[in-house]
């Protein structure tokens, strides 16, 4: 024991002596720095925590921010709503800036995780696109706790040369595709996957039927299951993740999905190179929208650095390279001259205003509706 | 009966320091655990109380905080679900208990049938496991010391990687275009592949094969102890190899069978991600209900209550079932 205990002491006196023969050296270098740049106001401890979901940034852009800032990013990722708001809601995450989806978000703003943002710390929120802003405030009352990073949709994703296969005249661009039996029963073998969150799948069937989306009504719950049950025989699975290789590789031809990961599966079967063409299509009688946006946990420590950080993806050439990489849109207004043609010219992404109109928010659920939604949708995936 | 005098301590140690002591130790034989917390000295007191503290830390305390939870409600805050009991005033605490938690499973029969469910899981898996392990465990204990300590090697050998890659590598050997499937159809015993994956069999070859070394390893350390001769004397009053297994063999192993099965069992019972993995969306085991009330709904009591119905459910009847186990092995002697 005595002698570990005395390693302990020399180690820790060597700590000492290192630290206190550094620090007279250490302003010389920051002081440089200032010299040429404005003061970057930063926590005395540089360091970020960042929470995002998985494949949703340009890998150049955290090494660009830290040249930049000198302030190291430790950078975590994601794939579900459910895991983040868990780990927010137990507390002391030690995440500087989280990012999520609105629905979720609101929930979250009324449990009081998030600290309401000095907008003065984020100057480049002047790019932000109003028409988003606006549409990230039905969740966020007066943008007071966040800051919109992208958007998408959910619709449908298809593999072209095996849906026309099975039914020539297919009705890409329409909730047809997975609510009508009759169409929907054509791509059972060649296999039909619906995305594992109860609240979107079950809008977009209300959008089907003409109903609100975000209706609570228990009558207009009970028809959405009835639509799902008549469909249950021809679905293959339901899971959030998956679909994405298996559109990709071909085991799956139909799956309703999120556009960017759609696109991403595009990506992925051009890469092959097997002549696997794959779609996405906005369903002409509307769609559900999704808003990621960055907060700051009331706990987080380097708030300072966390501004920084926000201000720093807000920039147009930094949100215009995360777009063309990840395939979803920007809400940097200031970014599309610097967007790829490819991506802002895609209605897919980018959809046309008669669209836009129809694209409706996934609100937050009251939750005692929560509780009967996953009951309903218990029922949907069991069968029973 | 005679009595038989108990045998006489040596000398040195009858009149040495802790003679008295050594007396009664020949006598009565070694005393109880409570003997030495009343009268051990402090470095034995230690040596039990880690096991003790161990429980306290990781068993008991969560335990509380999770029993506690199954009474509070749900709000939304953090954390979301409401304490207890509120000081109101500096005299006065509000304690609220909400009993609606546990009324609430009885409420509705998916709690019960995905009980159901999973204990017909967990039997199914733990009698599998048990007629692969026995002639496993049994080839090991007759084999040689040094081919057994090959085989004890190979089976914990799978232990060095992590248990979620090598389920991963079960949907790689029986997903559609995997290798099981693609083997077959290149022998041309199949013309279509076999859908494996998504269905009860996956889960069971999933639950099987991670388990199967727990169901080994009991056996073994039990048939190992076996004494070979008391075969050779069945044969020799004419017992053929069936008989002397079924009247020997198997009565003797039953200490090993029974805690093997309780290692597949109890855990099986709860299994959350090898369903999840390989099984298909219609079987609805506990765990999975647990994980949705938690993630999904975001009810932390009833999650709780879940958990604590589920406990109750599986532990009232093993305990029952080992208090009857212990007073036969008792009687038997």
């Amino acid at each position: 024991m005595s002698i570990a205990l005395r390693i302990l002491f020399a180690t820790a006196a060597a700590a000492l002596v290192v630290s206190c023969g550094k620090k007279p050296a250490e302003p010389a270098a920051p002081a440089a720095a200032e010299a040429a740049k404005p003061a970057l106001d930063t926590d005395e401890e540089k360091i970020l925590n960042v929470y995002n979901w998985s494949d949703y940034i340009d890998p150049t852009v955290i090494p660009d921010f830290e040249k930049e800032t000198g302030i190291k990013v430790n950078y975590d990722v994601f794939d579900s709503n459910e895991v983040l708001e868990t780990k927010l809601l137990s507390g002391n995450t030690g995440y500087d800036v989280v990012v999520p989806s609105a629905s979720f978000m609101a929930r979250q703003i009324k449990a009081g995780v998030f600290m309401v943002l000095d907008k003065s710390k984020i100057p480049n929120l002047a790019n932000a696109d109003p028409t988003i802003t606006q549409r990230v405030a039905l969740h966020d009352p007066g943008n007071e706790h966040s800051v919109n990073y992208m958007w998408g949709t959910s619709g449908v994703g298809y593999n072209v040369a095996k849906v026309k296969a099975a039914m020539p005249d297919a009705p890409v661009d329409s909730w047809r595709m997975f609510y009508d039996p009759a169409v929907v029963s054509k791509f059972k073998d060649c296999g039909v996957t619906l995305l594992d969150a109860p609240s979107e799948v079950v809008g977009t069937v209300l959008i089907y039927l003409g109903r609100d989306a975000n209706s609570e009504k228990p009558e207009d719950l009970k028809a959405a299951e009835d639509v799902l049950m008549k469909i249950r025989p021809y679905v293959r699975y339901v899971n959030s993740s998956k679909y994405i290789d298996d559109l990709a590789n071909g085991e799956i031809c139909l799956a309703l999905g999120w556009s960017g990961d759609v696109l991403q599966a595009r990506d992925r079967a051009n890469e092959a190179g097997k002549g696997i063409e794959i779609k996405y299509a906005i369903p002409r009688e509307g769609a559900i929208a999704f808003f990621d946006n960055f907060a700051i946990p009331k706990d987080a420590k380097h708030v300072k650095n966390a501004y920084l950080f926000i201000n720093y993806m807000m920039r147009p050439d930094v949100a215009a390279k995360n777009t063309n990489y990840v395939n979803y849109a920007s809400n940097n207004a200031a970014a599309l001259p610097m967007i790829d043609d490819s991506v802002k010219n895609d209605p897919s992404i980018y959809p046309t205003p008669e669209v836009m109109a129809k694209i409706v928010p996934d609100l937050a659920e009251s939750p005692e509706f929560t509780r009967q939604l996953t009951r309903s949708w218990t029922r949907f995936k069991t069968g029973k | 009966m005679a009595r038989i005098p108990p045998p006489q301590p040596p000398h040195h140690l009858v009149e040495g320091r802790l003679g008295a002591w050594w007396e009664l130790f020949y006598r009565y034989g070694p005393p109880r655990w409570s003997f030495y917390v009343r009268h051990a000295w402090a470095g034995e007191r230690l040596v039990i109380a880690v096991p003790y503290l161990w429980l306290l830390l990781f068993f008991l305390i969560p335990f509380i905080i999770v029993f506690k939870m199954s009474f509070s409600e749900v709000r939304l805050a953090m954390p979301p679900y409401a304490p207890l009991w509120e000081w109101v005033s500096e005299k006065a605490v509000d304690v609220r208990l909400n009993f609606g938690n546990y009324l609430y499973l009885l409420t509705d029969d998916l709690y019960f049938s995905a009980y159901l469910y999973s204990l017909k899981v967990a039997a199914i898996s733990t009698v599998f496991c048990l007629l692969i392990a026995y002639p496993m465990a049994y080839a090991m204990a007759r084999s040689s010391p040094a081919t057994r300590n090959l085989y004890l090697m190979l089976i914990i050998l799978p232990f060095w990687t992590s248990f979620l890659l090598r389920v991963y590598a079960w949907i790689g050997l029986l997903q559609n275009n995997g290798v099981i499937n693609s083997v077959l159809l290149a022998l041309g015993i199949i013309d279509e592949p076999i859908t494996m994956m998504q269905t009860d069999f996956a889960v069971f070859i999933g639950i099987v094969y991670s388990y199967l070394p727990f169901m080994i390893l009991p056996l073994y350390s039990n048939l190992e102890k076996h004494d070979f001769t008391l075969l050779e004397a069945a044969a020799d009053l004419g017992a053929g190899p069936v008989k002397s297994f079924l009247r020997i063999t198997l009565p003797l192993s039953r200490p090993g069978i029974i805690a093997g099965s309780l290692l597949v069992f109890i855990p099986a019972v709860g299994e959350y991600v090898i369903p999840s993995l390989l099984g298909s969306t219609d079987q609805l085991m506990i765990g999975r209900v647990l994980a949705d009330e938690f993630f999904a709904n975001r009810d932390w009591p009833v999650a709780s209550a879940v958990a604590i119905a589920m406990l109750l459910l599986l532990m009232v009847p093993i305990m029952i079932f080992q208090h009857f186990q212990s007073r036969e092995l008792a009687g038997a002697k």
